[in-house]
């Protein structure tokens, strides 16, 4: 039942919506390489990338300051989940088809095209019903959100930058500059 | 396989092994420096708040590696996993040259007279081994005094009416205060505590052919990019490779210490960094690898005559495993606190230290380290959600308006908390790797609850309009500040080592880092162990009669 909602909401969807947030998607993963890949994770489908980002969006919602998903949170653990991370991919796979299909059960949508309550409500309940698989994006998503750009997330340093702390200075300075007791 | 005897090999380049090396190789003994990790400079310091030695996230910026040095952990309900070298309970300590000194937030504490005689002067603990130690800070002074001299610390102590004797003043002043240290000083002397600098092996001014801290708000857990902070790898190691004496071998994983048919001990087994099996010949054998890995190679270097391990004919090796019990709490303030001036750590108090009613020991209270952003995260108190909006508001607003006050509770230590040699998993090169379990005293958690309320206390004075306890769990404690699997004592049936870190029934053995803390005072241990190793050295090199006539 759940899937056969699935598929059908899926066809109802408005398309140039649907598009919009794939192209979103695909934009920001554009920017960590795989240029020419015709699917821009290193791991995740484009529909998982939907349903995380709109998972960690809800996390750390955009309010005056960016929020998780246009500081590349999902480019962040799409990344260590080529590395690092790797171990917990099975988890990933598992834990965002079983919240689609939570999403499609309950509201006959996917979950990216939950409202802020919709989906507030449902983490809500995994947060109870599936701890272990919820802590772990919670915490991604922190570190992809305040974490190094570097990792690829914390876009542009967008959450330093909301915290108030400088942005890394410049490297290794010394070498080139003589200090002033040489 | 015929590698050339030397007068010693020395088995971890971390505080305690890198200082042995350099004693003797000054003192005219060859000497093999072992390290299983490599030697990082100051331009591995990377600034990568994920990946480092204080939030290993993605991994451990210094070691151990993640795939190769596993260790079992068992937790007080009998319930065992193989953890990585980044997971929590693995108990990390940087594995490089240097070894935690490389990357640690240095502060440089001598322990106080009463911390080396904790059963003298409040007894028996039940559940606990707690024990004076064989040696009086008095023995330690001089030797302390070398180490921050010849380490080098700045700080300025005179605040501290609570402090040792000591016979010479620090070598550096304290770094200038932050804004932290400006707002917590009046407060604790109205609260009629003893503010002071911290003592820190991090160079204020240039010293020792350094430069002094740049103040960047990496530090604790990273290399320091401008090289002001003090350790064993950027002081004595070159110094003891500088006197032709010393060869150092990094990528080198020792695998046992060996011994002859008689039981003597020969020299070591380890692979070099091409994983080929080398054996290396000495007159003495010196084991620095830290509490855990000490145990664990003392363990694992079975034979006929030692069929437990050496040193351990008394089932002493491993036991007593400690760190610290840290407490505190944070407060949040009416107006932005943080200035981003590091090391972040600047003022302290001893004030807590001994003397509590009706608690055995204490510990030292100071202001933390910087917090880096994803380190915040976890400092929210528990009323605020983990997650959603709540939450962001909630760093964005905090941030900058909080300070954290942290205190290392002295541990009673406990004989069930151990390290063992794991009978099943083994590491990359076969080695069993470290088995550890136990948990903390109950008294232990109490004087860390006690440190917490007195850090809300002082956080209020200073006008904190919201505080919140950072309270300890009952889970084991080792970590950077693991101690106490080999003890000192006279006495070979219930210690490990002399008073001078020999092996009783060894005489070419020695145990030189915090294994051989008997109890690990109400501080940071790193100059302890500093002045252990000069203070071994100087035993050591008193009986050396010339090597290679056994």
């Amino acid at each position: 039942m759940p899937v056969r909602l699935l598929v059908t909401n899926r066809a109802k969807t408005p398309r140039r919506k649907f598009l919009g947030l794939v192209a979103t998607a695909a934009a920001s993963a554009a920017t960590i390489s795989c240029g020419g890949s015709r699917r821009p994770w290193r791991f995740l489908s484009t529909d998982e990338a939907l349903t995380l980002s709109a998972i960690s969006e809800r996390i750390i919602p955009t309010d005056q300051d960016a929020g998780a998903a246009a500081a590349g949170v999902v480019a962040y653990i799409d990344r260590q989940l080529n590395g690092p991370y790797r171990r917990f991919r099975k988890t990933y796979r598992e834990g965002l088809l079983a919240i689609d299909n939570a999403s499609a059960a309950r509201f006959s949508r996917r979950f990216a095209e939950l409202t802020a309550e919709q989906a507030d409500q449902l983490l809500n309940e995994l947060e109870g019903t599936k701890p272990r698989f919820f802590q772990l994006v919670v915490a991604h998503t922190m570190q992809g959100y305040y974490g190094d750009p570097r990792h690829g997330g914390n876009t542009d340093a967008v959450s330093w930058r909301m915290l108030g702390v400088p942005t890394v200075p410049i490297r290794g300075r010394w070498k080139y500059e003589k200090p002033p007791w040489a | 396989m015929g590698l050339r005897k030397v007068n010693a090999v020395v088995v971890g380049a971390g505080a305690g092994g890198g200082i042995v090396a350099k004693e003797l190789a000054q003192a005219g003994l060859s000497v093999v420096l072992l390290e299983r990790g490599k030697w990082y400079t100051a331009f591995d310091c990377r600034k990568d708040d994920l990946r480092n030695q204080r939030n290993s996230t993605l991994g451990n910026a210094f070691g151990p590696d993640d795939e190769r040095d596993p260790r079992v952990v068992v937790d007080p309900s009998g319930w065992e996993r193989i953890v990585r070298g980044s997971d929590g309970e693995y108990q990390n300590n940087a594995a490089c040259v240097g070894g935690g000194t490389l990357s640690y937030g240095a502060m440089a504490w001598r322990y106080m007279e009463r911390d080396f005689r904790m059963r003298s002067a409040y007894g028996a603990v039940a559940g606990s081994t707690l024990e004076d130690w064989p040696i009086s800070y008095g023995d330690l002074e001089p030797f302390y005094e070398k180490a921050e001299w010849e380490i080098g610390v700045s700080g300025d102590e005179s605040g501290n009416p609570f402090k040792s004797p000591r016979r010479k003043p620090l070598p550096m002043p304290p770094l200038a205060p932050t804004r932290e240290h400006l707002i917590l000083k009046p407060a604790a002397l109205r609260l009629g505590l003893h503010p002071f600098d911290i003592p820190m092996l991090r160079n204020s001014v240039p010293y020792g052919g350094r430069q002094p801290c740049m103040r960047c708000r990496w530090c604790v857990g990273f290399a320091c990019e401008v090289d002001a902070k003090c350790g064993t790898h950027n002081t004595v190691i070159p110094k003891a490779l500088a006197t032709r004496n010393c060869e150092l071998r990094t990528g080198a994983m020792t695998k046992g210490i060996l011994t002859d048919e008689r039981g003597r001990v020969t020299g070591v087994a380890y692979f070099d960094s091409d994983d080929r099996l080398q054996e290396q010949p000495a007159d003495l054998v010196v084991v620095s690898g830290g509490a855990i890995e000490s145990a664990r190679l003392l363990l694992n270097s079975r034979s006929r005559l030692h069929p437990n391990g050496l040193g351990n004919r008394y089932d002493l090796v491993g036991r007593n495993l400690q760190g610290h019990t840290y407490a505190g709490a944070n407060g949040l303030f009416g107006e932005v606190v943080y200035d981003d001036i590091g090391p972040g750590a600047s003022i302290a108090i001893c004030d807590y230290n001994h003397g509590n009613p009706d608690l055995v020991g204490g510990g030292l209270l100071a202001n933390e380290f910087i917090r880096l952003p994803y380190q915040f995260v976890g400092h929210a108190p528990n009323n605020v959600p983990r997650w959603g909006k709540a939450h962001k508001d909630f760093m964005r607003h905090a941030y900058r308006r909080s300070i954290a006050i942290r205190g290392p509770a002295q541990e009673m230590p406990v004989f069930d908390s151990r390290v063992q040699a794991d009978p099943v998993v083994k590491d990359y090169w076969g080695i069993p790797v470290a088995r550890l379990s136990g948990g903390r005293h109950p008294h232990s958690i109490e004087v860390g609850n006690f440190l917490a309320a007195k850090a809300e206390a002082w956080l209020q004075e200073a006008g904190a309009t919201y505080t919140w306890k950072s309270l300890p769990g009952p889970g084991l404690s080792a970590g950077q500040h693991q101690a106490g699997t080999c003890r000192m004592g006279k006495d070979p049936q219930t210690s490990v080592v002399d008073p001078y870190c020999r092996v009783h029934e060894h005489d070419n053995l020695f145990v030189v880092d915090a294994s051989v803390h008997v109890t690990n005072g109400g501080f940071n241990p790193v100059l302890t162990i500093m002045a252990i190793a000069y203070h071994a050295s100087a035993g050591l090199l008193r009986g050396w009669k010339g090597g290679g006539a056994q």
